[in-house]
C-alpha cells in the first residue's frame, strides 16, 4: 500500500529581487529566497508526522505545498488519497466573519455528494448545534479553533494538515483542542501533518518528528527515538533550549547565535555557525540525508 | 521590599457598568527577586504591570489600594512626578521590542538618550557607558552597531537592546511583560538567561508577567498565579508548579505538555475563564472546579495559607 503522501525531493523558490527597473539601471541580478530546498518524506494513513523548526525554517511552506497552494519549484508532491483540509494558527483571520457558522462549516461539502447534517459537525467538535446560526465573533478563540476543526471535517477529508493550530491559545485551552485532535484521529482515523515550534506539543502528539532549519529536513525519526536520543546537533540544542518544567536543576546551555539570513545561507551544512562540532568538511559541503540525519559529523562517528 | 502592591483594583467604566479587572490584589518584590506572573489572557496580568508603573489606558483607572515603590506612593502622584520616577527607578519591557525602540533614532542615540536625562554624567561618559551596556546584553562588536538602527536588528537582539535601554538609568523595578514570547525557542533561552543574570547583579526587583510557566520556572522565584483579576495562588515556584494547592493551578498545570513524559491525553479544564461581566459570585473558578462545595458559590475566598503558599480557596480554610 503506497503511503497516503509522499513528497520527493520538493523545493521551492521565492523571487524576492529589486523591482525590474531597479535592476535593470543598477545591473543588479534576480534573487531567489529558497524556503524549502529538496524535503522528502512520506506520511502512513493513521499516523501523525510533525514537522519542527524555527521560524522561518520553512515549515509552513511545505504545508502550503502539499495543499496546493504553492506549486512546487522541483521535485514532485503525490497525494494518494481523495480530499485534504486544512487548519491555521490564528482563529480569528481564518473564518469569514460576515458568515454564520453554518454556512462556514457547510462550505466544505460542496464537492460531496452523501452530505452530512451541519450539527452533527459541531456536537463533534464539542459545540452545541444552535451554535450554527451565530457569527465566529461570538465564540472565544478555542472555539473558534474548534468551527475550524469542524469545517475541516466537513470535507471528509483523510489527510489534515494543522499549521501551528494551538500556538494562539492558552495552554487550558491547547489542552482542550489537543486532546480533542486526539479523539477524533482516533474516531475517525485520520492522519495529520502536525506543524509547531512547540517541542512539548510535538512530543505529545506526533508518530514521527522531521526537524527543519533553513529549508531542510535536518533529522527524521519516530517521535520516541528523536526525544530520547536526538542525533543531529541542531535537535540537540533545541531539545536543551526547552524550558525545564520539572526544575531538575539541570543548566540549559543557551545556544550561541541566531537563524542565519535565508537569503545569503552559509555555505556547507547551514548549522555549522552556531554547531559546536563543525569542522573544515561542515564549512564547505552539505551533508546529505543519510540514515534519517543530515550531518557530517553523526555520519563520521564524531558525536 | 522595592515594590509593595496593596490591595489594589483597577476598574473600567464601560456605558454597561464598571468592569473590573483588577480585584484587590496583593503582593510585594524584595531586592534582586524575580516574581513571575502568570494567567491566561484575561486574566489581569498586563493591567497589573501597567496599573504599577501607572501606564494604564484611559477609561481604565486604580479604583482602590495603594502602589510603594520603595517605600514611597506612586499610584497618586502627579503625571510628571510620575514620569520621572517611571524614567529613573522602573524599567520596562514589552513583549514586541519594536515598541519601545523608536525607529528613526540609532540605538546609540536612544540608549545615551536614556542615560544623559536620568543621570548625571557627561556625553563621553553616557556614550561609554551605553556601550558597556550593549556589551553587557550580548551585542557582538556593539562599537559598530552603536549607529544601526532598530530595523537593522534581528528580533533578539532588538530585545537585547530594549533590556540595555531598560537598565540604563539602574531601575530599582524591571517590568517585563510577555519578554520572550515573540522569539524563537533558543533566542528564548539566550534573553531569559540574561535577564536573570542582570537582575541579581544589580539587585533589582523583577516583575515578570507571562503565560509560559516553563519560563518561569527558570526564572522566577516566586510566582502569582492569576484568574480572573484575582490572584489564586502565590508562593515559591518550586511549591506552585510540584504541589499547586488552588484547583485552577492543578488544572493549567496538567494541561501544560511536558517533553519526556509519555501521556496519552493532557488534564484539561472544562469551560473557559469568565468574561469580567460575568464573574460569579463566591470563588470566580467554582463553575470550572472540580472541588467546589456549597460555601464557594456565595462566599469569596481571601488568599489562604496552604502548605508554603497561599492560594485562594476554602479547601484550605481551618474552620470550614
Amino acid at each position: 500500500m503506497p503511503p497516503l503522501l509522499k513528497l520527493d525531493g520538493v523545493s521551492r523558490d521565492f523571487d524576492v529581487s529589486r523591482p525590474w527597473l531597479n535592476r535593470v539601471l543598477e545591473g543588479e541580478p534576480r534573487r531567489l529566497l529558497r524556503a524549502v530546498d529538496r524535503v522528502s518524506f512520506d506520511v502512513a494513513k493513521g499516523e501523525t508526522l510533525a514537522l519542527v523548526g524555527e521560524s522561518g525554517c520553512g515549515k509552513s511552506t511545505v504545508a502550503r505545498l502539499i495543499a496546493g497552494l504553492y506549486t512546487p519549484s522541483e521535485g514532485r508532491v503525490e497525494f494518494h488519497g481523495k480530499r485534504l483540509q486544512m487548519i491555521f494558527q490564528d482563529p480569528y483571520a481564518s473564518l469569514n466573519p460576515r458568515w454564520r457558522v453554518r454556512k462556514i462549516i457547510a462550505e466544505p461539502m460542496l464537492f460531496i455528494e452523501q452530505k452530512k447534517p451541519v450539527s452533527e459537525f459541531l456536537v463533534q467538535v464539542g459545540l452545541s448545534p444552535d451554535d450554527a446560526e451565530r457569527y465566529p465573533h461570538e465564540f472565544s478563540g478555542g472555539q473558534r479553533q474548534r468551527i475550524s476543526i469542524a469545517r475541516a471535517l466537513a470535507g471528509e477529508p483523510e489527510l489534515l494538515i494543522c499549521d501551528e493550530p494551538t500556538s494562539a491559545l492558552d495552554v487550558s485551552v491547547q489542552a482542550q483542542i489537543l486532546n480533542l485532535m486526539a479523539a477524533l484521529q482516533e474516531r475517525l482515523g485520520l492522519t495529520y501533518l502536525f506543524i509547531s515550534h512547540n517541542l512539548a506539543v510535538v512530543s505529545l502528539v506526533a508518530d514521527r518528528v522531521g526537524v527543519m532549519y533553513l529549508g531542510r529536513i535536518v533529522e527524521l525519526a519516530p517521535a520516541a527515538e528523536l526525544f530520547a536520543r536526538p542525533r543531529h546537533p541542531y535537535t540537540r540544542m533545541l531539545l536543551d533550549a526547552v524550558p525545564d518544567l520539572a526544575m531538575s536543576g539541570k543548566a540549559r546551555t543557551p545556544v550561541a547565535g541566531e537563524v542565519p539570513n535565508p537569503l545569503a545561507p552559509p555555505p556547507g551544512c547551514a548549522f555549522h555557525p552556531r554547531c559546536p562540532h563543525a569542522n573544515e568538511r561542515c564549512r564547505v559541503e552539505t551533508p546529505k540525508f543519510l540514515n534519517n540525519v543530515a550531518c557530517h559529523a553523526v555520519e563520521e562517528g564524531r558525536i | 521590599m522595592i515594590l509593595e502592591v496593596k490591595d489594589l483594583t483597577v476598574q473600567f467604566p464601560t456605558r454597561r457598568g464598571t468592569l473590573t479587572a483588577v480585584d484587590s490584589i496583593n503582593f510585594s518584590i524584595g531586592p534582586g527577586e524575580v516574581l513571575g506572573v502568570v494567567g491566561e489572557s484575561g486574566a489581569g496580568k498586563s493591567i497589573t504591570g501597567m496599573a504599577v508603573i501607572g501606564l494604564l489606558e484611559p477609561p481604565g483607572r486604580i479604583a482602590g489600594g495603594e502602589v510603594r515603590l520603595e517605600g514611597e506612593r506612586i499610584d497618586n502622584l502627579p503625571h510628571d512626578q510620575l514620569r520621572k520616577i517611571r524614567g529613573r527607578k522602573i524599567g520596562v519591557i514589552f513583549q514586541d521590542p519594536l515598541t519601545s525602540l523608536n525607529p528613526l533614532y540609532t540605538i546609540g542615540q536612544q540608549i545615551e538618550e536614556t542615560i544623559l536625562t536620568h543621570l548625571p554624567l557627561s556625553r563621553a561618559q553616557a556614550h561609554e557607558r551605553a556601550l558597556a551596556l550593549l556589551r553587557e546584553v550580548g551585542i557582538p562588536a556593539p562599537e559598530a552597531r552603536f549607529s544601526a538602527y532598530p530595523h537593522q536588528f534581528s528580533g533578539g537582539m532588538r530585545q537585547r537592546v530594549v533590556i540595555a535601554l531598560a537598565l540604563a538609568a539602574e531601575p530599582r523595578l524591571l517590568i517585563a511583560d510577555e519578554p520572550t514570547t515573540a522569539l524563537d525557542v533558543s533566542i528564548q533561552a539566550q534573553i531569559i538567561a540574561l535577564l536573570k543574570r542582570l537582575a541579581g547583579e544589580r539587585g533589582a526587583a523583577v516583575m515578570l508577567i507571562t503565560h509560559d510557566m516553563g519560563v518561569i520556572a527558570e526564572t522566577a522565584q516566586r510566582v502569582a498565579v492569576m484568574y480572573a483579576g484575582r490572584i489564586a495562588e502565590i508562593g515559591p515556584v518550586r511549591d506552585v508548579i510540584h504541589a499547586p494547592k488552588h484547583p485552577y493551578t492543578v488544572g493549567l498545570m496538567g494541561s501544560i505538555p511536558k517533553l519526556g513524559i509519555r501521556q496519552d491525553r493532557l488534564m484539561q479544564i472544562e469551560g473557559a475563564m469568565p468574561r469580567l461581566n460575568a464573574i460569579p459570585p463566591g470563588c470566580a473558578f467554582n463553575p470550572r472546579c472540580p472541588k467546589r462545595f456549597a460555601r464557594c458559590l456565595v462566599e469569596r475566598p481571601g488568599l489562604l495559607p496552604a502548605g508554603s503558599s497561599r492560594a485562594a480557596c476554602w479547601l484550605h480554610a481551618t474552620t470550614p
